[in-house]
C-alpha cells in the first residue's frame, strides 16, 4: 500500500454521444454489427447517415448485452431485442416499486 | 483442490445424452446469465455452469472427466492424476468469449489453460474496454468519496499466456453522481497489443437500498411521519436530510400523501435535484382508556366525514 495514487475518472452524462468509430471500438465489434443493430432498432442514434451517427451513452451497454446474449445464449437480434426491452421494463418497474 | 460435479452443476445424471445436457446448460444460462438475470449470485452461478458446460458438451472432455470420477472420493480434496499429459489428450478448442471466462483450478489441471483467445488476433491491437458495476451509498453521491476496487483482469504474460490479474483501483467518485451514471477511467481497461492503445475502464454506479431515502434521478424522497395534531395546526420538525438535519414548517391542514418539495436538496447534480418529503399521518394506537377517550370525544363532537366524496350516508 506504498501507492496509494487515486485515479479521476471522466463523469459521462446521459447528455454525452459517441461516434460510430468509438461505439465499434469499444465493444470490439465491427460496424456492420452495429448497423444490424440499428436496423432491428436496438439503437437509435441521432443523425441521418452512418458517418453522422451519434449514439448515446447507454448504447455502450446495449451492444454488449446484445454481444453477451447472442453468444451465450444462442439468441438472434430480434430476441436479443425483446430481452433488452423486458430488461428496461423490469429496470422501470423496480423504479416504480422504490418509490 | 476441490473436485467439481459437473453433472450436479448441470442438473442432469451422469448418463445424461449430449442432447440432454445441451437442454439443460441452455435452461441454466438464460436464468443466471449476469446480463439478464436477477438472482444474486448470478455472475458466479454463471461462470460454473459454463464451465460445466464446457467440459460435458464436447465427448472428448467429458469422457476424461468420466474416467476421473471413477475413483473418486465424495467430499475428497482432488489431486489431477500424474500421467494426465499422456491420459487425457484432446483436441483443444478455445475458451469461450474471449478472456471473459475463468475456469476453476479443477478445471485447468485437468485441460489446461485452453486457447488463449484475446491477445494474438493482431499485433496492434486497441485494448478491451471493460465494464464493472460499483455500489456506493447515497451519502457518498452527495460528499464524493474515494472508493477501492478489485478488478479480476485478464491479461497477456510475457510468455503470451493469459492469465487473470488482480487489480486494486483507487477510484475517485465524484460528488453529485447519479444512479446508473457512468465513470470513464482511460487506459484502465486492457492492454493492447503491440502499439495498440489500452481499453477504457467504464464504472456504473449504484445505490445501495437505503432505509429511510428513495432515490429517483436527482431527486430524492423520504417519508416524514405526523401526528394527527401536527399535521392538524401545523409544526416545525427536524428533518434529517442527506445533507444534514434542517427545520422543517408543516402547514397547518396538511394531508396525509403531501408532497413538499425542498428545492435543490437532492442529489447535487449538474443540475441539482429536489427532495420530497411525503406526509403521513402516524394514528396514536387506542390501545389506552386516555386515549380511546380522546377519540371518543372527536367521533362525538366532530362533523367530519372522511367519505363525503362517495356520496354514501
Amino acid at each position: 500500500m506504498t501507492r496509494k495514487r487515486i485515479i479521476k475518472g471522466q463523469l459521462l452524462e446521459d447528455s454525452d454521444l459517441v461516434t460510430l468509430d468509438e461505439l465499434c471500438r469499444s465493444c470490439m465489434v465491427e460496424t456492420e454489427t452495429v448497423t444490424l443493430l440499428v436496423a432491428e432498432g436496438i439503437l437509435e442514434p441521432q443523425g441521418q447517415s452512418a458517418e453522422r451517427w451519434r449514439f448515446g451513452i447507454t448504447s455502450l451497454r446495449r451492444v454488449k448485452t446484445v454481444i453477451h446474449l447472442q453468444r451465450d445464449l444462442g439468441v438472434n437480434l430480434a430476441g436479443a431485442a425483446l430481452a433488452l426491452d423486458l430488461l428496461d421494463q423490469i429496470a422501470e418497474l423496480k423504479r416504480g416499486m422504490q418509490n | 483442490m476441490e473436485y467439481k460435479d459437473y453433472y450436479k452443476t448441470m442438473g442432469v445424471g451422469r448418463d445424461a445424452t449430449q442432447d440432454e445436457i445441451k437442454r439443460a446448460y441452455r435452461k441454466l444460462a438464460r436464468k443466471y446469465h449476469p446480463d439478464v438475470s436477477q438472482e444474486a449470485d448470478a455472475e458466479q452461478k454463471f461462470k460454473e455452469v459454463g464451465e460445466a458446460n464446457e467440459v460435458l458438451k464436447d465427448p472428448e472432455k467429458r469422457a476424461a472427466y468420466d474416467q476421473l470420477g471413477s475413483d473418486w472420493q465424495a467430499q475428497q480434496d482432488f489431486r489431477p492424476p500424474p500421467d494426465r499429459e499422456s491420459g487425457f489428450e484432446y483436441t483443444g478448442g478455445s475458451r469461450p468469449g474471449g478472456g471473459e471466462h475463468d475456469f476453476s483450478d479443477f478445471f485447468e489441471s485437468l485441460f489446461g489453460q485452453g486457447g488463449s483467445g484475446d491477445g494474438r488476433r493482431g499485433f496492434h491491437m486497441h485494448g478491451e474496454d471493460h465494464h464493472a458495476k460499483i455500489l456506493i451509498d447515497l451519502q457518498d453521491s452527495y460528499n464524493g468519496t474515494t472508493r477501492t476496487i478489485t478488478l479480476q483482469m485478464p491479461g497477456v504474460a510475457q510468455d503470451g499466456q493469459v492469465i487473470n490479474r488482480q487489480r486494486n483501483l483507487n477510484v475517485s467518485i465524484p460528488r453529485g453522481i447519479r444512479q446508473g451514471q457512468q465513470i470513464r477511467l482511460a487506459g484502465q481497461g486492457s492492454t493492447g497489443m503491440g502499439d495498440g492503445k489500452a481499453g477504457d475502464l467504464y464504472l456504473e454506479v449504484e445505490f445501495r437500498p437505503h432505509d429511510i431515502y428513495r432515490v429517483d434521478g436527482a431527486d430524492v424522497s423520504m417519508d416524514l411521519p405526523l401526528a394527527p395534531w401536527e399535521a392538524a395546526l401545523g409544526t416545525m420538525v427536524k428533518l434529517p436530510t442527506p445533507s444534514g438535519v434542517i427545520d422543517l414548517k408543516i402547514p397547518a391542514n396538511s394531508q396525509g400523501g403531501r408532497k413538499l418539495r425542498l428545492k435543490g436538496r437532492g442529489i447535487p447534480a449538474k443540475t441539482a435535484g429536489d427532495l420530497y418529503a411525503i406526509l403521513h399521518i402516524a394514528l396514536p394506537p387506542a390501545d389506552d382508556p386516555g386515549t380511546r377517550e380522546w377519540y371518543q370525544r372527536m367521533q362525538r363532537d366532530s362533523e367530519f366525514n372522511p367519505r363525503a366524496k362517495l356520496e354514501v350516508a
